[in-house]
C-alpha cells in the first residue's frame, strides 16, 4: 500500500523533516517512508525508489512530500497522520514571535530592530544572499550552514570585515557569545578566557574543560573550518575575533585552537596573538607545539589547551601531565581491559560524532601506530573504499557528508552511530572500541542512552565469542548542559565503559590498551 | 582592522534573528536570549533560473536606483485621490470605445481561448448592444473576427468577473484629482444571473436595459445634485467597518446609499422609480465593488512607467490567464494559466463546478485593499483560516512584499497602520511570498452565477517572468 500526500507551498527545514522522516519509518507496518521536500533531487530519488510517481509531477522545492509504503491501508493512514501532527507541532511552534509570523529578515528587523546577530543554518545555495542581508543591516552572523564555496565565504567575510561584524562560518557550528550558547555548544561558566576556533568540536572541547580545570570563558567565537586552512580567506575572522578579544576588557587570556593552518596565515595568527600582550594559548591540531615564547604557550592538544589557560587565568604554573587518575591506577584499568581479550582482537575502531575529536584521536594513533583508515586521512591510501566499512585500524567521523547524505548529523540523531556500533559488533578483529559523547545544546537529548543498548550488545557478542570488548569514552559536556553530564557518565559506566575526562585521555589510554593488545 | 562593532556586541545583550533550523532559536530562549524564527522560503518560489538572476540585482542598483523609482510609485499611490465625477455611457466616455469593441477583464485573450463565463458575457454583450438578433448569431459574431477584444485595463477601465463592457453601457467615470487621470467601471448588476458571471437570458438582458435607461439616469441626476464624490475618504471609512473593498462592500454600499438617499428623494422622477433604484442598491451588497475597483485603477494608473520601477500597477485575470503588469515595464502583460480559487462555495456549489479565477476585481489587492486588508475585515475570516488572528497574519505577511504604508486607508486592528501600499515584485521574487488576494467564484458553465468565493495564489510565473524583464531590461 502506498500514499502520497503532496502540501503545496509548505517549506520546512530538511533537518527537522529528515527527524520527522525517522519518526514515521519506525511506525510499525510502515516498510518506507519518505518526508522531504519536492528539490529536483528528492523527485528523482522518490521515482527511482518506486515511491511515488505520477503523484508529484510539477511540484516545486517549495512544497512538501509525505510519500509512505506500508503493510495495510490502516497503517499507511496511520503514518501519513502522525506525519502530520509532527509537521504541526512546528506550526505551533511558529507562533512565538509573540503571534507575529515572520517571513523574511527584512521583516524581522521591523519586529525586533535591536536584532545583533543572525543564526543562519539555510541550504548552502540560499545562505549567502541572506549572509550579505545581514551584513548590510548590521548583524553579526553565524553562518552554520555548509556546502558554501570559499568565494562566496571570501566575499562575506570581506564585507564583514569592511563593517566590523562578526561572521562565523560557514560551516561554523559552535559559538559561544556573551556566555549564550549558539547552535551546537555548552552552557560553560563565566570567566576571563576568550577562545577562536576554527573548529566546532574543538571549541566544544575546549571550553568544557576549561570549566573542568576551574576557570570560565568570555566568548567563544567560531570561525569556520576554513579561516586558516585556505591562504585566500587568510585567517579573517580568526584576526579579527583576537583584535575584538584584544580590546575586550572582560578578556585576560586567549586560546587559539584550528586545524593546521597554511603557513603564511599561521605567521599572521602568530603575530597578531603576540600583539595583543596578553596570556595566548596557540594549539593547531596535529602540529608540533611550539616553545614558550613571551606571552604564547603552545598545547600539543585540547586538553592541553585548557589546561593552560585555565593556570593563566588563575595565575598558576600549569602542571603537564597526561592523566588525571594516577598511574597505578590507569594500569589497573588497562589490565582489566585486556585481561579478557581474546588472541583474535587487534583493532581500534573510534566512531566518533565530533569532527576535531575524532582528529585529534586519528593523528595520535596514526603517530604513534601508523596505518590509521579513517574518512578524515590526508593520506588517500588510508581512506576505506567503503565508508561503511571498518579495515584494520579505522577511526570515523561520522558527522562527515559521506556519512550525511539524506541524514542528519548523528550528535543531532544518535541511530547513525547506532547502525555503525551494531555492524562493528559483528567484527571479531575488533579490540577497543573509541567513541566520543558530546552534551550541549543542538546535541541529542541523551546521546549515551541512545546507543547504550547497541554498546551493551557489542560487549555481550564479543564476550560470546570468548573475547572483550573494551569501550573507552570522554564526554564533552559541563554541569550546566541540559542533558546530564552525571546520569550520562553512570549510563556509560552501568555497562562497563571507560569514561575518561577528556577526549586526549581517551584516546591515550585507548592507544596504551592497543599497544598491550599488540604486544 | 575596525573591530568595535564586536566589541559593542560583546556588551549587549543578545538579540537573535534565526534562519533555518528552529531549535537554534528555541534553545536561545532557553537561555533567556530573545530570539526570532524566519519562516524562511526559496527564493522565486523555488526556481533556481530566478533565484540566480537576484544575483545581479547587486549589479542593476550601481546604475539605477530602484528604491528611489520605488519610492516614487508608492508616493503615487499614497498621493492618488479617486473622485467619482459622472456617469456616462461607455461609447462617450471610454477612450477608444468602439461599436464593435467588447472590453473585457484580465490580460489580452482570443474568443477561442476564452473561458464558460467570458463567452457567456460576451454574447450577452452582442444581443444587449443589438450587434446579434440571437444568440446563436451572437456565437457566430464573436468567432467572425469582425467584433475587436480588447482588455479593460488598457482603457482605464476595470470589470468584475467577466469584465463585459460595450458601448451602449452607463459607467463611473473616476478622476485622480492629484493626477488628473480618468478611470471606469459599469454599474454593478447585483447577484444571481448576471451578465458579469456569463449569464445572458432575457432576464438578464432586461436588467441591463433598466440600468441603462432608468438606475443610470437617476443615478447621475443624484450625483450631479451631490457633487462628486470623494471616494477616497468612503474607501478610509469602510476600512473601519468591517470591508476590504474586495469581498465585502457592505460598509461601502451603505455609505453609498446613505451619501446619495438625500438627493435621491429631490428628484422629479416618479416615486416607484426612486423606490425601484434604492431597492436594488440596497438587495445588492457589492454594488460598492464597481467603486471600490475604478477607485483602485484610478489610483494605480498614475503610477504606471516609472522607469526603475518594480512596483506592480495590474493584478488582472480573464478565466483563463493570470496577468500582471510592472511599472517600469507600462502595458506589458506577464502571464500564466489562471489558478483554481481556494473557496467556500455556496450550498449546492462545490469545487468542481468552479472556473478559474477571473476578473478584474483584485485591482483593489493591486492597490493595498482587499486581500491586502484582510485584517480589516473580521466578518470574512472564514476565507483565511478562520481567525480574525489568521486575518491579521495575512495583511501582516503583506507588508514583506510592499514599499510602504497607506497614510489615508488604516487598519483599526493594527493600531491604525496603514495598509500595505505598492507590491514590489522584487520583493515577491526574492522572499518567496505570493499576494494575498480575495475573489468570488465564478461557476465554470456561462449563466449560472457566483458559487462562492475564496482566495486564489496568483501563479508564481507572473512574477518570475516580470521579474526577468526587470534584470534584461537593466543589465
Amino acid at each position: 500500500m502506498k500514499r502520497v500526500l503532496v502540501e503545496k507551498d509548505s517549506y520546512y527545514d530538511s533537518v527537522f523533516l529528515m527527524l520527522i522522516n525517522r519518526e514515521v519509518k519506525e511506525i510499525e507496518g510502515v516498510t518506507d517512508a519518505v518526508v522531504s521536500m519536492g528539490t529536483d533531487v528528492n523527485v528523482t530519488l522518490l521515482k527511482e525508489t518506486g515511491l511515488a510517481d505520477k503523484e508529484i509531477e510539477g511540484v516545486t522545492p517549495n512544497d512538501l512530500i509525505v510519500a509512505v509504503e506500508g503493510k495495510s491501508d490502516e497503517v499507511v493512514e496511520a503514518a501519513i497522520a502522525k506525519a502530520k501532527e509532527l509537521l504541526d507541532q512546528k506550526s505551533s511552534a511558529m507562533d512565538e514571535n509573540g503571534g507575529t509570523k515572520i517571513y523574511s529578515l527584512e521583516g524581522a528587523l521591523d519586529v525586533v530592530p535591536d536584532a545583533n546577530l543572525a543564526i543562519i543554518s539555510l541550504p548552502g545555495e540560499f545562505a549567502p544572499r541572506e549572509v550579505k542581508k545581514a551584513l548590510r543591516s548590521g548583524l553579526h552572523v553565524m553562518l552554520f550552514s555548509d556546502n558554501v564555496s570559499v568565494e562566496s565565504e571570501i566575499e562575506l567575510k570581506n564585507l564583514a570585515k569592511e563593517k566590523g561584524l562578526l561572521m562565523m562560518g560557514p560551516d561554523c557550528g559552535t559559538a559561544i557569545i556573551n556566555g549564550k550558547p549558539l547552535c551546537f555548544a555548552n552552557v560553560v561558566r563565566p570567566g576571563d578566557i576568550g577562545v577562536v576556533g576554527a573548529s566546532g568540536t574543538g571549541l566544544q572541547e575546549i571550553t568544557c574543560t576549561i570549566e573542568k580545570f576551574g576557570a570560565g570563558i568570555t566568548q567563544g567565537i567560531g570561525t569556520g573550518g576554513r579561516d586558516l586552512k585556505n591562504a585566500k580567506i587568510g585567517g579573517t575572522m580568526m584576526l579579527m575575533g583576537i583584535e575584538a578579544l584584544k580590546n575586550d576588557d572582560a578578556t585576560n587570556v586567549i586560546v587559539v585552537v584550528s586545524k593546521p593552518p597554511a603557513e603564511e596565515v599561521a605567521v599572521k595568527v602568530i603575530d597578531a596573538l603576540r600583539k595583543t600582550g596578553k596570556p595566548s594559548v596557540v594549539h593547531f591540531i596535529g602540529m608540533e607545539p611550539g616553545k614558550q615564547e613571551g606571552n604564547l604557550y603552545y598545547a600539543g592538544n585540547l586538553e592541553e589547551a585548557a589546561g593552560m589557560a585555565a593556570a593563566l587565568s588563575k595565575g598558576e604554573t600549569y602542571q603537564k601531565r597526561t592523566y588525571t587518575l594516577d598511574r597505578s591506577e590507569i594500569d589497573a584499568i588497562i589490565e582489566r581491559e585486556t585481561k579478557k581479550m581474546s588472541s583474535k582482537q587487534k583493532y581500534i575502531r573510534g566512531l566518533y560524532t565530533g569532527g576535531t575529536l575524532a582528529d585529534e584521536a586519528l593523528i595520535m594513533f596514526d603517530r604513534e601506530i601508523g596505518g590509521i583508515y579513517s574518512n578524515n586521512q590526508s593520506k588517500e591510501a588510508f581512506i576505506p573504499p567503503d565508508p561503511n566499512k571498518s579495515v584494520k585500524h579505522t577511526i570515523v567521523d561520522l558527522g562527515d557528508d559521506v556519512y550525511t547524505v539524506g541524514r542528519p548529523h548523528p550528535m543531532i540523531d544518535p541511530s547513525t552511530r547506532e547502525d555503525r556500533i551494531r555492524i562493528e559488533a559483528e567484527d571479531e578483529e575488533m579490540a577497543v572500541m573509541l567513541l566520543d559523547i558530546v552534551l550541549g545544546y543542538g546535541s541529542h537529548e541523551d546521546p549515551a542512552g541512545a546507543i547504550l543498548d547497541s554498546l551493551r550488545d557489542a560487549k555481550k557478542k564479543a564476550a560470546d565469542r570468548g573475547g572483550y570488548l573494551s569501550i573507552v569514552t570522554s564526554i564533552t559536556g559541563t554541569e550546566g548542559d541540559f542533558q546530564n553530564i552525571y546520569e550520562t557518565k553512570k549510563k556509560l559506566e552501568s555497562i562497563g565503559c571507560v569514561v575518561m575526562p577528556s577526549n586526549f585521555q581517551a584516546s591515550t589510554l585507548a592507544l596504551e590498551i592497543m599497544r598491550k593488545v599488540e604486544k | 582592522m575596525d573591530v568595535t562593532n564586536i566589541n559593542k556586541l560583546f556588551k549587549e545583550d543578545l538579540s537573535a534573528v534565526n534562519l533555518g533550523l528552529e531549535s537554534f532559536a528555541e534553545n536561545l530562549r532557553d537561555e533567556g536570549v530573545k530570539a526570532v524564527q524566519v519562516l524562511w522560503k526559496p527564493p522565486a518560489g523555488g526556481n533556481k533560473e530566478i533565484a540566480g538572476l537576484l544575483d545581479k540585482l547587486d549589479t542593476i542598483r550601481t546604475k539605477i536606483d530602484i528604491d528611489a523609482a520605488n519610492k516614487k510609485a508608492a508616493e503615487i499611490i499614497n498621493n492618488g485621490k479617486p473622485t467619482v465625477i459622472d456617469i456616462y455611457t461607455a461609447g462617450k466616455a471610454i477612450p477608444g470605445m468602439r461599436k464593435n469593441l467588447l472590453l473585457h477583464a484580465g490580460p489580452p485573450v482570443t474568443w477561442d481561448r476564452m473561458s464558460g463565463p467570458t463567452r457567456g458575457a460576451v454574447i450577452g454583450g452582442l444581443v444587449y448592444e443589438g450587434l446579434a438578433k440571437t444568440y446563436e448569431d451572437a456565437e457566430k459574431l464573436a468567432a467572425s473576427g469582425e467584433i475587436d477584444f480588447e482588455p479593460c485595463h488598457d482603457h482605464g477601465t476595470v470589470g468584475p468577473m467577466a469584465g463585459i463592457v460595450t458601448y451602449s453601457m452607463p459607467v463611473w467615470i473616476l478622476e485622480n484629482k492629484t493626477y488628473g487621470n480618468k478611470s471606469y467601471a459599469t454599474l454593478n448588476e447585483g447577484l444571481g444571473k448576471v451578465l458579469r458571471y456569463g449569464a445572458y437570458g432575457p432576464d438578464v438582458l432586461e436588467k441591463l436595459k433598466w440600468m441603462e435607461t432608468d438606475l443610470a439616469p437617476i443615478l447621475k441626476e443624484a450625483l450631479d445634485l451631490h457633487g462628486e464624490l470623494d471616494m477616497k475618504n468612503i474607501i478610509a471609512q469602510i476600512l473601519q467597518m468591517g470591508d476590504e473593498g474586495h469581498n465585502r462592500n457592505r460598509a461601502g454600499t451603505s455609505l453609498f446609499i446613505r451619501e446619495m438617499a438625500p438627493y435621491l428623494v429631490q428628484l422629479d422622477e416618479p416615486k416607484e422609480k426612486i423606490v425601484k433604484v434604492l431597492e436594488f442598491l440596497n438587495a445588492n451588497d457589492h454594488f460598492f465593488l464597481n467603486l471600490s475597483m475604478p477607485s483602485a485603477k484610478c489610483i494605480i494608473d498614475a503610477a504606471a512607467g516609472i522607469e526603475g520601477s518594480s512596483i506592480c500597477t495590474t493584478m488582472a485575470r480573464n478565466g483563463t490567464d493570470f496577468g500582471i503588469r510592472m511599472s517600469c515595464t507600462g502595458s506589458q502583460w506577464f502571464t500564466a494559466p489562471a489558478p483554481m480559487v481556494d473557496g467556500l462555495y455556496l450550498p449546492g456549489y462545490s469545487a468542481e463546478d468552479a472556473a478559474p479565477d477571473i476578473g478584474d476585481s483584485t485591482i483593489t489587492e493591486t492597490v493595498g485593499i482587499g486581500g491586502f486588508a484582510m485584517a480589516a475585515a473580521p466578518a470574512i475570516v472564514k476565507f483565511v483560516g478562520g481567525t480574525p488572528n489568521d486575518a491579521l497574519n495575512v495583511t501582516k505577511r503583506m507588508y514583506e512584499i510592499t514599499e510602504t504604508e497607506n497614510k489615508i486607508f488604516q487598519i483599526p486592528a493594527l493600531d491604525f497602520r496603514g495598509t500595505p501600499t505598492g507590491i514590489d515584485i522584487l520583493k515577491i521574487v526574492e522572499k518567496g511570498i505570493l499576494p494575498a488576494v480575495n475573489t468570488g467564484i465564478a461557476h465554470k458553465k456561462p449563466g449560472i452565477g457566483m458559487v462562492g468565493a475564496g482566495l486564489v495564489k496568483p501563479p508564481e510565473k507572473c512574477f518570475n517572468d516580470a521579474f526577468k524583464a526587470f534584470v534584461e531590461k537593466y543589465s
